[in-house]
């Protein structure tokens, strides 16, 4: 409680006073951040004028001259002055699930639910348990079960009729997933101290960089046959899993040491000189502080290679764009591909969206403790 | 003396080309405190870091504890569970609370049970009067704090031996006081201790022997009173009129 004296103290010393005031107001908002220079005008202005030119005519063409119904006449009836919705009313089942049995949509609609289910639990760093892995081993199994059939009265489906947004959930995931471990191995390999395990990553490394994805694919698809010890268990399917999933470890590689590198060395002696081993340092020092530092650029190789399954197609693969383009084979709605694309590229943009705003979220959860200054008091 | 704890016989290390240790003979005995002082780029860092193996010499032996340091593995963990080591960066583990950061060797190197590590932990950082903030990360704590915590943490492996290597020299004026208090403490029980510094209070009030380096060769070693009152070489006298208040 503070003394009359205390207080006149205070304020003799000049104690802690709040900040002026800021003049309040969506004026004085609009003349700080709107019209604070000639410049700022002149971009406010613009802006403001392309808006007022674009929207309009966006709006009109996507919503209010569009026509919703699967109705062929009615769409040839706009003349493209405005959107029709009714391709995609018509083909959505084809493009969201590709070639999979028409009567059977439900199945590769639940396991992508359960997939999805399973990427928002283990979005919580609190979900970072061992019964993930638990987890994870259900939902693929049950992803499966589901898409393959053959058991439990669910007719088989070969996975050359599997398509659309379910291949390309299971290539992102399956290849990123399986790409981290081997891509933090690749990197710890990189600066190990053992020359020839690190010439070995390095070459492998500088290889698969080098080339492009789709060659990997095409090799994938029909190099693998052929150099792989008979009966592999492994369709083209699988194959192509595998060339993305070793495709992206290098570039993962690069990505974990990129943060392995921003580490101070300290953290290494420290660690050291406390008895830790090699592999308990990398384990419980080094990797938690470095995975940390690469959210942002693994979110990024996340999302191209999200984007990136779409070359599947290549190799006679389904994916959402390519279950597209099995749409646009109808003459009848070929016309109309521009919808198409939007309706795939929204799906895209969202899902990216999502992500991008979780890595956000997870990256100021988890460097709680990089953003604290040491305090000088 | 008593009983050596870390000998040093004919050491000899260079960086490249450089010649950073020439010639090392030093024997450390068990409770003994040294203070190893010198300029800059004279070899003291890299000394003490040769003890834990942080740093390889390449001719001459080092013995700590009876063990020879070897490119044998075994015998560098071995010499790392007796060695405790304490930076001039403090070298937290940012990530890891203040009590993660002690139980962490306690849990994975001597693989104790969880309660008894973190027992241990708090007996340690109640040593060093930091026990208190055991929840906060190393971030949230003033450089004198995080210095102590790294003490406390070293301490936890119950060590023979600490070094320290300039451990107040990153620290703000005011905050020096404290990480020494808790270095004389550590001294008063009779712990074993190597520390670089450019602390000439310290090195007078705590040290049994100071060690005076300069380009890789250890020049002279006396206790305290007669390196400060008497010291026999030019460059030692050199040194101590910069870094002496006058």
């Amino acid at each position: 409680m503070p003394t009359p004296a205390g207080a006149a103290g205070h304020s003799e010393l000049g104690g802690p006073r709040l900040p002026p005031e800021r003049p309040g107001g969506a004026w004085a908002w609009a003349r700080r951040n709107l019209f604070a220079s000639a410049w700022s005008t002149l971009a406010t202005v613009g802006a403001v004028s392309a808006a007022a030119l674009v929207l309009p005519a966006t709006v009109r063409w996507t919503l209010l001259d569009a026509v919703w119904r699967p109705d062929y006449q009615a769409c040839r009836a706009l003349d493209y002055r405005g959107a029709c919705w009714g391709m995609v009313a018509e083909k959505h089942r084809l493009i969201l699930f590709g070639r999979f049995p028409n009567a059977e949509h439900w199945r590769p609609l639940v396991a992508t639910l359960l997939v999805v289910l399973a990427l928002l639990v283990s979005g919580h760093p609190r979900a970072w348990r061992r019964w993930l892995l638990g987890l994870w081993a259900t939902v693929a199994a049950a992803f499966f079960v589901l898409m393959r059939g053959g058991v439990l009265g669910l007719s088989p489906v070969g996975s050359e009729q599997w398509g659309g947004f379910p291949l390309t959930v299971l290539l992102t995931l399956a290849g990123v997933g399986a790409s981290i471990p081997l891509g933090v191995g690749l990197a710890l390999a990189r600066r190990s101290g053992l020359p020839l395990l690190r010439a070995g990553a390095r070459l492998y490394i500088e290889l698969v960089r080098g080339v492009p994805l789709i060659t990997v694919l095409f090799v994938a698809t029909f190099v693998f046959p052929l150099v792989l010890p008979q009966g592999m268990p492994l369709d083209a399917l699988g194959r192509i899993v595998l060339a993305i999933t070793l495709f992206q470890a290098a570039y993962m590689a690069e990505v974990v040491r990129g943060g392995l590198q921003a580490l101070p060395r300290g953290q290494l002696e420290a660690a050291e000189s406390l008895g830790l081993g090699w592999w308990q340092t990398q384990r419980k020092v080094i990797l938690p502080q470095a995975l940390v530092l690469v959210i942002p650029s693994f979110v990024n190789s996340l999302l191209s290679t999200f984007m990136d399954t779409s070359l599947v197609t290549v190799v006679s693969m389904y994916d959402l764009t390519g279950a597209l383009r099995l749409a646009l084979g109808d003459a009848q709605w070929r016309n109309f591909f521009i919808e198409g694309y939007l309706f795939v590229g929204t799906i895209y943009l969202v899902c990216c969206f999502g992500l991008s705003r979780y890595s956000h979220w997870l990256e100021a959860r988890l460097g709680r403790w990089a953003r604290q200054e040491p305090s000088r008091a | 003396m008593s009983e050596p704890i870390i000998t040093f016989r004919g050491v000899n290390k260079w960086f490249g080309k450089f010649h950073v240790l020439r010639d090392i003979d030093l024997v450390v005995g068990k409770g003994e405190r040294i203070v190893v002082c010198g300029p800059s780029g004279s070899g003291k860092s890299t000394l003490i870091r040769c003890v834990n193996r942080l740093e390889e010499h390449q001719e001459g032996t080092i013995v700590v504890d009876g063990v020879e340091l070897t490119e044998d593995l075994r015998s560098v963990e071995t010499v790392r569970r007796e060695v405790g080591m304490v930076f001039q960066q403090f070298n937290l583990f940012p990530h890891l609370t203040v009590l993660e950061n002690v139980t962490l060797a306690l849990l994975h190197v001597l693989e104790l049970p969880h309660a008894e590590a973190e027992a241990r932990a708090r007996q340690q950082l109640e040593r060093v009067h930091i026990g208190d903030q055991a929840r906060k990360y190393p971030g949230q704590l003033s450089g004198g704090q995080q210095q102590r915590v790294a003490i406390a943490r070293a301490l936890a492996m119950q060590p023979r031996v600490m070094l320290f290597d300039e451990p107040t020299s990153a620290l703000d004026p005011e905050m020096v006081k404290e990480v020494l208090d808790a270095m004389l403490e550590l001294a008063q029980g009779g712990m074993t201790m190597v520390v670089v510094t450019h602390e000439m209070g310290f090195a007078r009030s705590v040290a049994d022997r100071v060690v005076f380096m300069d380009q890789g060769r250890i020049l002279e070693q006396a206790p305290p009173a007669e390196f400060f009152a008497t010291p026999r070489q030019d460059r030692t006298r050199d040194f101590l009129a910069k870094v002496l208040p006058r």
